[in-house]
C-alpha cells in the first residue's frame, strides 16, 4: 500500500526526468507513450487505492498516514515529510490523474506538430507530480511544496512558446500574482505554527477543535490562508492572470487553469474546514468575495470575443461558485462541483482546442460559425459540456450546482438570489459562445473554411470520454430528495465530519416542497436564458439570412475572379447591411468588453511605480556605488600587480640578494626572537 | 682526541662563519655563474667543517655521519648545476648572470 502510494507521485516525476533529459534525443513516438503512460499508471494505482479503501483504512479515522522521514529538524521542532490519504485526497488524486491522463492523450494530437513536444510532456508530468504532492500532503509544508511547484509549472507551461514576448509576460504575470497570494499563505502557515506548534493536519485540527468560535487568531489564520487561495484560484483581486494565461497551449488551459491547479485553493479551504467553520467572519468575507467575483467574471465573459477568454472568465466564475459553497459550509457540495467542473471545463477547453486546431489557429468567435456540420464530434461534446455548465438536468452540472444552491438557500435567501443571477448569466454567455461558434454560416476567411477538418481520433476520444463523465458524473451524488444515495457525500463524510459538526452558520430546514420549487425555478430561469441566447445568436433573422447569402456570394466571387468581382462586391454590400449583433454598444458594454479596465488599473497603480523604483535604484545605487565597488576591486588588483611586476627585472643577482635577505630574516625571527 | 680538543671550539666557529660569509659575498657579488657555484660549495664545506668539529668535541659520531649525507647532496647538486650552466652556455653563449635576464616581465 505504501509502495503504491509512493509510486503515484513518483511516476510522473520520473516521466519528467526522463523526458526532460531526453528532450531532444527521445523520439516523439516514445515520448507520446511515456508522457501519458505515467499518468495512466498513477491513475490505475489511485483507483486501486479507492477500491481497497474500505478494507485497508483505519475505519475510525478513515485516514492513512505515511511518514517518510524527518525532513526539517530545528531543535525541538521537527517537520516530517508525510502523506495523509483520506477520501478527500483520494478524490483529488483520481480527478488529477484521470482528467490529466485524458488531457495528456489529447495533447499527443494537439502538440504533434510542435517541436517542443517532449518538453511539453515533461512539464505536464512535473505539474501532475506537484499537484499530487499538494493533495497527498499530510501537513501544510508539504502542501506548500506542491503549491509552489504547480505555480512554477504554470509559469513554464503558459510561457511554453517562449519566443513570443507577450506570452512570456503573461507567464510572469501569472507567477507574480500567485506569489502575492503565496505570501498570505506563508504568513498563515507561520501563524498556524505559532499557535498550534505543529504543521501536521491532524495535530492542528485536534487542537483547533477546542478553540472557541470566532477566536481572533483563527480568523487571522484563515484569512491569510484565503489570501493564498485568492491568488491560486483567481478570485478578486488576484484574478487577472487567468485570462492572460490563455496564451499557453489549450491543453495547458484545460489541465491547469480549469481542472486542477486553480482548484488547489478550494481543496486547501476544504481541507482546513475545521479552521474555517470556527471563523465565521472569514466565511462571510469568502462569501462576499466569491459573489463579487462570480458576477464580475460572468459579466465580462458575456462581452468577450476570444473563445478561450470566455472560458477563462467562466472558470473564474465557477471557482467563485465553489468558494461560495465553502463559505456556507457545504464542503461536499464544493468538492462535488470541483469534480463536475473538472469534467465539463476540461471538455470545453479541449473542444475549443479542437475548434482552434480545425480553424488553423483562429480564436475569435466573431470569425467562426457554421461548424456544426464540419466538426460533428466536437459539436456534440461541446454541446454536452455547455448543457452541463448551464446546469440543466440530468447532466452532472445540474446536480452539483443544485447542491450548492440548496445549501446557499438554507443559509440566506439574498445570497441565493445573487447566485441564481450568476447561474443565469453563465447559461447566457456559454450558449452565446456555443451558438456563435457552431451555428449559422462560417464568418471566417475563405482559405480557413477550405481547411476545416475534424480532429484526429487521439483528440476526439478524450472528448467523448469527458462528455460521458460530464453526462453521467452527476449520478455519483444524487441528493436524497430525488431518491439518490448521495454516494459522494457519504464517501467524503468522515473528512468533513468535524467541520460540519462545528459549523454554526445559520441553516434553515427547508421543506421538501420548497426545494422542488427552487429546482424548478432555477431550471426555468436557465432555460429562459438559453432561449434568449438562441434568439440573439443562434437563430438567423432576416438581416442575418441576408448576411449568410452575402457570405455565399462572396465565396462564389472568390472562385470566379473576373466576372465574380461584381458578385463579390454585391455580397459585401449586403453583408454590411446586417452585422452579427454585438450587444448594444452603450457604455456598460464597452466597459465589460474591456474587462472593466482592471488590468490597466493594476498596471498604473502597481506595475509602473515598481518599474520606476527599479529604474531609479539602478541609476542611483547600482551604477554609482555597487558597480564602482565591484569594478574598483578588480582595477585595484590590476594596478597593484602592475607595480609588483617591476620586482621581476630578470636580474639574477637581485633574486639571489632577496633570497639571502629572506633567509637572514627567517633565522633572525626564529632564533633570536 | 686531545689534539683536536686543545683548540677551543670558538676558533672553529669563527673560521666557519668567516668561510660562510665569504661564500655568501661571493654569491652576491660575482657575475660568473661558475664562480657562484663555487661559492655555494664553499658555504656547504664550511658547514661540513663545523659539523665535524662539533662532532669531535661532543664525541658524537652523528655529526660526521651527517657530513657524509651533506657531501652526497652537494655532489648531486653540483652535477646538475654544472649541466645547467653548460646548456645555458650552449644556447646563449655566455654565463654572465647580468646578461642572462630573460626571466622577467
Amino acid at each position: 500500500m505504501t509502495i503504491l502510494l509512493t509510486l503515484i507521485p513518483l511516476l510522473p516525476l520520473l516521466g519528467f526526468i526522463i523526458l526532460g533529459l531526453g528532450y531532444r534525443s527521445i523520439p516523439k513516438k516514445l515520448a507520446a507513450i511515456i508522457g501519458p503512460g505515467t499518468i495512466l499508471v498513477s491513475f490505475v494505482f489511485s483507483a486501486t487505492i479507492l477500491l481497497t479503501y474500505h478494507s485497508t483504512f483505519d475505519i475510525r479515522h478513515s485516514t492513512f498516514d505515511i511518514q517518510y522521514f524527518d525532513w526539517i529538524s530545528l531543535g525541538p521542532v521537527s517537520i516530517p515529510f508525510e502523506f495523509l490519504i483520506d477520501p478527500l485526497s483520494i478524490l483529488m488524486m483520481l480527478i488529477i490523474t484521470g482528467v490529466g491522463f485524458l488531457i495528456h492523450v489529447y495533447s499527443v494530437g494537439y502538440m504533434s506538430h510542435d517541436e517542443g513536444f517532449n518538453r511539453f510532456f515533461a512539464f505536464m508530468n512535473l505539474f501532475v507530480f506537484f499537484m499530487l504532492i499538494l493533495v497527498m500532503g499530510g501537513n501544510y509544508v508539504v502542501m506548500f511544496i506542491g503549491w509552489e511547484g504547480v505555480g512554477l509549472c504554470s509559469y513554464l507551461l503558459i510561457g511554453f512558446w517562449f519566443k513570443n514576448q507577450q506570452f512570456n509576460n503573461a507567464a510572469k504575470k501569472a507567477f507574480i500574482m500567485n506569489r502575492i497570494g503565496d505570501l498570505g499563505f506563508l504568513l498563515g502557515m507561520f501563524l498556524i505554527f505559532y499557535t498550534f506548534g505543529t504543521f501536521t493536519y491532524n495535530g492542528v485540527f485536534e487542537q483547533a477543535k477546542v478553540l472557541s468560535s470566532g477566536s481572533g487568531v483563527l480568523v487571522a489564520i484563515t484569512l491569510l490562508l484565503f489570501v493564498g487561495a485568492v491568488g491560486k484560484s483567481a478570485q478578486i483581486p488576484l484574478y487577472t492572470w487567468l485570462p492572460d494565461a490563455m496564451a499557453g497551449p489549450t491543453p495547458v488551459s484545460a489541465l491547469i487553469h480549469a481542472a486542477t491547479m486553480v482548484t488547489a485553493g478550494v481543496y486547501m479551504v476544504a481541507r482546513s474546514g475545521v479552521l474555517y467553520v470556527l471563523a465565521p467572519l472569514t466565511m462571510e468575507i469568502i462569501g462576499i468575495v466569491s459573489l463579487a467575483t462570480m458576477l464580475l467574471a460572468a459579466v465580462i465573459a458575456i462581452y468577450q470575443n476570444d473563445i478561450k477568454k470566455v472560458l477563462a472568465y467562466s472558470t473564474i466564475s465557477q471557482l467563485a461558485y465553489m468558494f461560495l459553497a465553502l463559505s456556507v459550509g457545504a464542503f461536499t457540495g464544493a468538492m462535488f462541483h470541483l469534480m463536475t467542473h473538472a469534467f465539463f471545463k476540461a471538455l470545453l477547453f479541449l473542444g475549443a482546442g479542437s475548434v482552434i486546431h480545425a480553424l488553423d489557429g483562429e480564436q475569435d468567435i466573431m470569425k467562426m460559425g457554421g461548424l456544426r456540420k464540419s466538426l460533428p464530434k466536437t459539436y456534440w461534446t461541446f454541446l454536452i459540456a455547455t448543457l452541463a455548465i448551464a446546469g440543466l438536468p440530468p447532466l452532472s452540472g445540474f446536480f452539483s450546482k443544485d447542491e450548492i444552491l440548496a445549501s446557499v438557500f438554507a443559509n440566506s435567501q439574498p445570497l441565493w438570489i445573487i447566485a441564481i443571477a450568476a447561474s443565469m448569466l453563465t447559461a447566457f454567455y456559454m450558449f452565446r459562445l456555443f451558438f456563435l461558434t457552431f451555428f449559422g454560416t462560417n464568418r471566417g476567411s475563405h482559405p480557413q473554411s477550405v481547411k476545416i477538418h475534424e480532429s484526429p481520433a487521439v483528440m476526439t476520444v478524450p472528448l467523448m470520454v469527458l462528455a460521458f463523465l460530464a453526462c453521467f458524473g452527476g449520478f455519483l451524488n444524487i441528493p436524497e430528495i430525488m431518491g439518490g444515495s448521495g454516494m459522494l457525500k457519504d464517501f467524503l463524510a468522515p473528512v468533513f465530519a468535524d467541520a460540519v459538526r462545528l459549523n454554526q452558520l445559520p441553516h434553515l430546514m427547508v421543506p421538501e416542497s420548497r426545494e422542488w420549487l427552487n429546482i424548478g425555478l432555477i431550471i426555468l430561469l436557465v432555460l429562459m436564458m438559453v432561449f434568449r441566447a438562441y434568439r440573439k445568436f443562434g437563430k438567423r433573422d432576416a438581416g442575418e439570412r441576408m448576411q449568410d447569402a452575402g457570405f455565399k456570394m462572396r465565396d462564389a466571387g472568390y472562385r470566379m475572379q473576373d466576372a465574380g468581382f461584381k458578385m463579390r462586391d454585391a455580397g459585401y454590400g449586403i453583408q454590411d447591411a446586417g452585422d452579427v449583433p454585438r450587444i448594444k454598444q452603450h457604455l456598460f458594454a464597452r466597459l465589460a468588453e474591456n474587462k472593466f479596465y482592471v488590468d490597466e488599473i493594476y498596471d498604473a497603480v502597481f506595475v509602473k511605480p515598481a518599474l520606476w523604483l527599479s529604474g531609479a535604484l539602478h541609476k542611483f545605487v547600482e551604477v554609482r556605488f555597487i558597480d564602482r565597488i565591484v569594478d574598483g576591486t578588480g582595477i585595484l588588483v590590476v594596478r597593484f600587480s602592475n607595480l609588483m611586476r617591476y620586482l621581476q627585472a630578470g636580474h639574477v643577482g637581485a633574486y639571489l640578494f632577496f633570497m639571502i635577505i629572506g633567509i637572514i630574516l627567517i633565522l633572525f625571527f626564529n632564533i633570536i626572537l | 682526541m686531545t689534539a683536536i680538543t686543545s683548540i677551543p671550539i670558538s676558533h672553529y666557529l669563527i673560521l666557519c662563519s668567516l668561510l660562510f660569509c665569504i661564500g655568501v659575498v661571493g654569491v652576491l657579488i660575482k657575475r660568473n655563474a661558475l664562480v657562484i657555484l663555487m661559492s655555494v660549495e664553499l658555504m656547504i664545506n664550511s658547514i661540513n667543517l663545523l659539523l665535524a668539529a662539533f662532532s669531535a668535541y661532543s664525541n658524537d659520531p652523528a655529526g660526521q655521519i651527517f657530513v657524509f649525507f651533506i657531501m652526497v647532496v652537494a655532489a648531486a647538486e653540483v652535477a646538475i648545476g654544472l649541466a645547467i650552466i653548460v646548456l645555458i652556455f650552449k644556447t646563449t653563449g655566455s654565463i654572465d648572470i647580468d646578461v642572462l635576464n630573460k626571466l622577467k616581465w
